[in-house]
């Protein structure tokens, strides 16, 4: 499988999401926004369909939309007055109309599309690993940056607001770093699969583990783990590798969740 | 002595034309240990919503330190542990790191906590005497315990303002007579003003030196001795709402 530069692209390509999806979603699963991933998704495919449409990169475009919907969800959970849950419904579904419709305006609604939607890691370039690879650093350094500040508002957001802690910003902050993994990961598992990986490893490592930080330590090496084997099995049995990773994601969730109701917990 | 907080003619409701709380006058003083009693839904937790700035009031003014509540320069020597703390999320979560987050806005919100914060983390957590449970999982723990985790949380920001928002829902009648204990303790030690807010005040009776009746408004203010005796039982209270 290594002999194969595609394979060695993926197999870099998807380790990399593979620890970063985990590790953002940690914070969202955390604040129970588990969905604002898929949210995002469907805002990023509004933008792949605009990067066709004004034939721009469509992964920049991707990421524009992405950044963008990222912060209007949280406005709109904020200040706007509507309920977290319809702040996103309304981001969703606006972001999946108008990708429809500017898909159909470029007259693209065929099989191209499916690599954004589906994923399309078997294609990387050293280019775009390279990309993939220093994003997903930044992204890396900023979790690290910012552990103890989201985990705090985790633990405590209203005694944090009391103390000053400013929540908006940091909120931003998770917006703006989830819409970049959503990006990222658009290439390794598609929009439709993008919020499994940064929630599946999450809600596995916590039946697992002891606290906060061994909850993140495990979920990015179960999200490693998926990545590599889900890239693996879909080489030799010949099954897309998006679903595979995410397959496996799952099947570490039930596993761990085994392992955590044997331990009565 | 100077106050600790102030309401001054306060009116407040979540919805036009709705009185959660109306014409409410409450001086504070630094220091004091006080009981905020009163019916479920009689404006105690709105009440003190305001007094932290967290709700602006519709007629009156509200202060903290002497400065307006809303736009108070030093919120981080405000402590407040809310109704029903709980955390968040699914995942595991050690009493130390919750108490450590009660460092955030004190300590600095970047990168790894410095040594002294951690020091001052592990002391609070000794303080309420968890310091054989502090690397548990807290939901391993009783009700009890996990207040006094979040009251160490709260301790750990070395607030000079302790506001407790109901901190013994969920909690065995023991374990109420003894985080009141605690209370007291911090309280003689530490001078920390404390705010105790609670549908029942029969465990820090003998500890506050004042009680606080709201219902709406304020109906009784002072000491716990002189609350007529009809007050002392809760379920009076209801019936009268």
């Amino acid at each position: 499988m290594l002999e194969t530069e595609f394979m060695r692209l993926a197999l870099g390509a998807g380790a990399v999401v593979g620890v970063l999806a985990p590790a953002v979603g940690f914070f969202l699963v955390q604040r129970r926004q588990s969905l604002i991933g898929d949210g995002i998704g469907h805002v990023a495919f509004a933008g792949v369909a605009a990067g066709i449409l004004l034939d721009v990169a469509p992964v920049l475009a991707a990421l524009v939309a992405a950044v963008l919907g990222g912060i209007a969800i949280e406005v709109l959970r904020s200040r706007g007055g509507a309920a977290g849950d319809q702040a996103l419904a309304l981001v969703f579904y606006t972001g999946i109309a108008l990708g429809v419709v500017l898909i159909s305006a470029a007259g693209a609604l065929n099989a191209d599309l499916f690599q954004y939607l589906f994923g399309s890691i078997l294609t990387v370039t050293r280019g775009d690993l390279a990309l993939i690879a220093a994003l997903g650093a930044v992204g890396m350094a900023t979790v690290g940056l910012l552990y103890r500040a989201l985990a705090g508002l985790a633990i405590d957001e209203e005694g944090a607001r009391v103390a000053g802690v400013p929540i908006g910003a940091l909120n931003v902050a998770v917006a703006v770093l989830a819409a970049v993994t959503v990006a990222l990961s658009m290439r390794v598992v598609g929009i439709l699969l993008v919020a499994a990986l940064m929630v599946l490893p999450v809600s596995a490592a916590g039946r697992i583990a002891w606290s906060m930080r061994s909850t993140l330590a495990l979920s990015m090496l179960i999200g490693l783990g998926s990545a590599v084997a889900g890239l693996t099995i879909s080489y030799y049995a010949d099954l897309p590798p998006g679903g595979a990773i995410v397959l496996v994601a799952a099947g570490a969730f039930a596993a761990c969740g085994i392992v955590g109701a044997l331990r009565g917990r | 002595m100077s106050l600790a907080a102030e309401l001054a003619g306060v009116s407040f409701g979540y919805r036009p034309g709705q009185r959660v709380l109306e014409n409410v006058d409450l001086r504070l003083g630094e220091g004091e240990f006080v009981a905020v009693a009163g019916p479920n839904g009689g404006g105690k937790t709105t009440l003190v919503r305001v007094l932290l700035g967290l709700e602006r009031p519709a007629e009156g003014r509200a202060f903290l330190f002497g400065e307006p509540a809303h736009r108070f320069s030093r919120p981080r020597t405000l402590g407040y542990l809310a109704q029903r703390s709980v955390v968040g999320g699914d995942a595991p979560v050690t009493v130390r790191e919750v108490v450590s987050a009660g460092r955030l806005a004190v300590g600095g919100l970047l990168g790894p906590m410095r040594r002294r914060d951690r020091e001052l983390v592990s002391d609070a957590i000794g303080r309420v005497g968890l310091a054989e449970h502090a690397d548990v999982p807290l939901r391993t723990l009783s009700g009890g315990m996990q207040q006094r985790a979040f009251i160490a949380k709260a301790l750990a920001a070395e607030p000079s303002l302790l506001v407790l928002d109901e901190p013994t829902t969920g909690v065995d009648a023991e374990s109420q007579e003894s985080l009141a204990g605690l209370l007291d303790t911090l309280h003689s030690e530490l001078g920390v003003t404390i705010i105790y807010v609670s549908h029942e005040f029969g465990a820090v009776e003998g500890f506050v030196q004042r009680v606080v009746l709201v219902r709406r408004t304020i109906v009784f203010d002072g000491p716990p001795g002189d609350l007529p005796g009809v007050w002392h039982d809760p379920s009076h209270v209801h019936a009268r709402d």
